[in-house]
């Protein structure tokens, strides 16, 4: 409560000026250095993947000079090109396509799934939640990435199949994390409230719950991109990627074989590989500071 | 009196707030003095610095965001300011000691009551365990507490409130120190407990001529306990002096406000509204709260929370339902307005009833009876504007969004809040306008009876009495019927036609406030009329009419 509650001063309080919203978050994420420094390296592999035509145009999985030169010894292949002289720069650009493709929508998936089976859980406990939790233990007691073999092995390693399979596997942790905040919120009496007025139970749990418990998952999907394109790379690393796409476990993969004599070849896309996933967990952080509503303007 | 030796002097302390807060310190230049054998209550409402003054005082202050910059705090002569962590570590328990408000938590969960009182010993005495114990048992025997040996092995959570208290106290006079902070101490308790927690730290008091700092906002207990009082106002002290003069001739205008807004005693003279129609009637309801027993943990006997409960309310009427925690009161306001479900019985709106309605007649039932909530941040959603708040109501029933939203900023102005409001969210009003915003969101729905449960209990004394009367207003301007949940007989007094008294979940008095009050039949009755804090002090200037 506010001075403005006190006696003398009658009628309704001053109030600061308004500042919106975005702009409140940008000055709390700005705070966080390490953030600022993961949404630069965002930023670079994003237009990487927007500029790859640019950059390195035609089909990156085309021949374009010797087999195997060195990085910055030839100006048409300035990362050098691996054991089927293919460019390793363009590799990377366009793989950033696929493994942001990958990261996105494979989080997203999982986390709509997350979202619908820990509201569902949360808001309406008793067996409803007994059961979606215990279909969820079912999942988390499989290691994720052995399901995720699983089901690629079954249904194929394409693209789709994969990206499709990511999510499948990786939406318990959000959907636990929903169910908690579910079940922290809907003891507020704001649900009562709503209630009280006639809203429906669908609109209360995704217009009035929602909103409130989404701030930790959007941090926390942050995790999820990051793993997700792990993921993605250790497919490709057993060689269980698309073939068909250069996707920076591909790259890796392939570079294996020629790991002693031709190191370039897997560390160019790993090192790639570390920083985007570290630009994720930077990000989350500052994220959660920015949402943080005890933090300071 | 013969002039007491001074155990706490505070002399000019400032304590600075973080930069960016609502003002630049907590305290501002605050002198005051506590002596041997002296209660000196020190009030204000919230945010006027009274918890961060016990803060400075132990040194418990958050710092280095919020530290003393000022000033000199003297206990027994000695500055206290100047100590390093591990004197002042030897001090705290030792000779200060303090009495926290919430005695759940400020108790270890996981160790004995025994246990926990033993370890102030072990840190502070060379006395070995059997003297330890013994000394113990007689600090609990002091605090009546009913069985000390059994409760030395007790866990916090199988005592109650009250006893907890108890143990809390025990614990704080267990060193017999110099002086004790008691912040809130009986905010949590209900009256009865209260009445009993108040005459005992004024008797252990009296007996060990201890000093007291008592924190609180309550003028009642005030009115109870004071030897002396300071009166306190964002962060500075404005009046101060002997507990009568303060309480019967105040001079400050801002004290003057503070008391005047305590709701007297004198219930409002009855109406004679027999011939207005009955709005809302309970037949015989009834709730059973069945313990959710697991796999493993057995079955637990069910608790009764509310059994055979009827009653009416006339248009225009407030029904007051008043009890103590635990005597069913907030079960009744969910029951009627069926955000729980009732084992049996009959809701009767304007003769339709709302517990055996089908989910479309519902929602069609639940405009007639609105609700205001306890806490108005927890019932505000904190993601939505104030416009989208109360005008949702209207929306979900058909009401077109335009509309809707031209009617919630008429009512904004009808609850005394600016337009400005309307594209604000819940966190930067107030709590007393957080509260006029659940009024408005309820009387956005036109309802026939609004159910207010313990809607003023979270507020500030003088902001409680701004929003009884504006509740009052609407009651008379719209016509509407009130069912008001209270544990504060003091504002049953104010704004009730008829009470309801719950004990146990079952009405063992009911009638007219002023019949009830003034010559209460049932022996529980009585002894909640007998507890309310400072009955006796009638406060001086005639309060704000809420009528």
């Amino acid at each position: 409560m506010t001075a403005s509650d006190t006696i003398p001063p009658q009628g309704p309080a001053p109030m600061a000026p308004q500042v919106s919203r975005a702009t409140v978050l940008w000055r709390r994420f700005r705070r966080n250095r390490a953030a600022v420094l993961g949404l630069i390296l965002f930023v670079a592999v994003v237009l990487m993947a927007l500029l790859a035509d640019v950059i390195a145009p035609g089909d990156p999985l085309s021949r374009t000079g010797m087999p195997l030169v060195w990085p910055f010894t030839e100006a048409a292949n300035p990362l050098g090109t691996d054991q089927l002289g293919r460019s390793i720069l363009a590799g990377i650009v366009h793989g950033a396509r696929v493994t942001l493709m990958v990261g996105v929508v494979a989080t997203v998936i999982s986390i709509a799934i997350g979202v619908v089976i820990g509201a569902v859980a949360g808001y309406f406990g008793g067996w409803v939640d007994d059961v979606l939790m215990r279909v969820t233990d079912a999942f988390q007691t499989i290691p994720s990435f052995v399901l995720l073999l699983t089901l690629v092995a079954i249904y194929g390693s394409s693209i789709e199949n994969i990206i499709l399979a990511i999510g499948v596997v990786s939406w318990t942790a959000p959907a636990r994390m929903v169910r908690a905040e579910f079940m922290a919120l809907r003891q507020r009496e704001f649900v009562d409230a709503a209630r009280n007025l006639g809203v429906s139970t669908p609109a209360i749990i995704f217009r009035e719950i929602l909103p409130n418990a989404l701030p930790p998952v959007i941090v926390f999907a942050s995790v999820v991109m990051a793993t997700s394109i792990l993921m993605e790379t250790a497919l490709a690393f057993l060689n269980l990627g698309d073939p068909n796409y250069a996707s920076w476990g591909n790259m890796i993969g392939q570079g294996r074989a020629a790991l002693r004599t031709a190191w370039f070849c897997a560390v160019i896309p790993g090192v790639v590989i570390l920083l985007t996933v570290l630009s994720f967990s930077l990000m989350g952080e500052g994220m959660n500071d920015a949402l943080n509503p005890r933090q300071k303007k | 009196m013969t002039p007491a030796k001074p155990i706490l002097e505070i002399q000019n302390l400032r304590v600075a707030l973080p930069e960016g807060g609502d003002r630049p310190n907590a305290l501002d230049d605050l002198t005051l003095t506590v002596n041997e054998g002296e209660i000196v209550c020190l009030v204000g409402e919230s945010g006027s610095g009274k918890s961060m003054a016990a803060g400075a005082v132990m040194r418990l202050l958050p710092e280095p965001h919020v530290r003393v910059t000022q000033g000199a705090v003297r206990l027994d002569g000695q500055d206290i300011t100047a100590l390093g962590q591990r004197e002042m570590r030897a001090l705290r328990g030792d000779r200060l000691s303090m009495i926290f408000q919430e005695p759940m938590t400020a108790l270890n969960p996981q160790k004995t009551v025994g246990w926990q009182i033993d370890e102030v010993l072990r840190l502070h005495t060379d006395l070995d365990r059997r003297a330890r114990k013994a000394r113990v048992l007689e600090i609990l025997a002091d605090v009546h507490i009913p069985d000390p040996a059994s409760t030395y092995n007790a866990y916090p959570h199988q005592m109650s409130g009250g006893q907890r208290q108890r143990v809390m106290i025990a614990m704080a006079l267990v060193l017999k120190p110099r002086l004790i902070i008691a912040d809130e101490p009986t905010t949590a308790l209900d009256v009865t407990t209260q009445k009993q927690i108040l005459k005992l730290i004024k008797d252990l008091q009296h007996v060990h001529r201890t000093g007291i700092l008592f924190i609180t906002h309550d003028f009642g207990v005030v009115a109870e306990i004071a030897d002396r009082i300071a009166v306190l106002r964002l962060g500075e002290l404005v009046e101060q002096g002997p507990a009568a003069q303060i309480l019967n001739a105040p001079q400050h205008p801002y004290t003057k406000a503070l008391i005047a807004a305590v709701p007297a005693l004198t219930p409002p003279p009855e109406k004679p509204l027999v011939d207005a129609p009955v709005v809302l009637e309970a037949k015989s309801l009834r709730k059973t709260f069945a313990a959710r027993g697991g796999l493993l943990s057995g079955k637990r006997a069910p608790v009764v929370a509310v059994k055979d409960l009827s009653f009416q309310l006339r248009r225009g009427e407030t029904l007051g339902v008043v009890g103590e925690s635990g005597s069913g009161k907030t079960t009744v306001s969910r029951i009627v307005t069926r955000l729980l479900e009732s084992d049996s019985g009959e809701v009767l709106i304007d003769g339709r009833d709302l517990i055996a309605a089908s989910r479309r007649e519902l929602r069609a039932l639940r405009k007639d009876i609105q609700m205001v909530f306890q806490d108005p941040m927890a019932s505000l959603n904190p993601r939505k504007r104030v416009i989208d708040l109360i005008a949702q109501g209207p929306i979900v029933h058909g009401t077109p969004k335009a509309e809707a939203h031209a009617r919630a900023r008429e009512l904004l102005s009808l609850v005394e809040l600016s337009p400005a409001a309307a594209d604000r969210f819940p966190h930067e009003f107030s709590g007393g306008q957080r509260q006029r915003i659940g009024i408005a969101r309820a009387i956005a729905m036109e309802p026939r009876v609004i159910v207010a449960d313990e809607p003023v209990s979270a507020l500030d004394v003088s902001v409680q009495a701004q929003v009884l009367r504006l509740l009052a207003d609407l009651r008379d301007r719209l016509s509407l019927s009130l069912l008001f949940v209270t544990h504060d007989l003091r504002v049953a007094a104010q704004l009730c036609d008829k009470v309801i008294v719950m004990q146990k979940g079952e009405i063992v008095e009911a009638g007219p406030t002023s019949r009830v009050f003034a010559d209460p039949q049932h022996s529980y009755t009585q002894s909640l009329l007998a507890s309310i804090p400072g009955r006796d002090w009638e406060p001086p200037v005639q309060a704000l009419a809420v009528k």
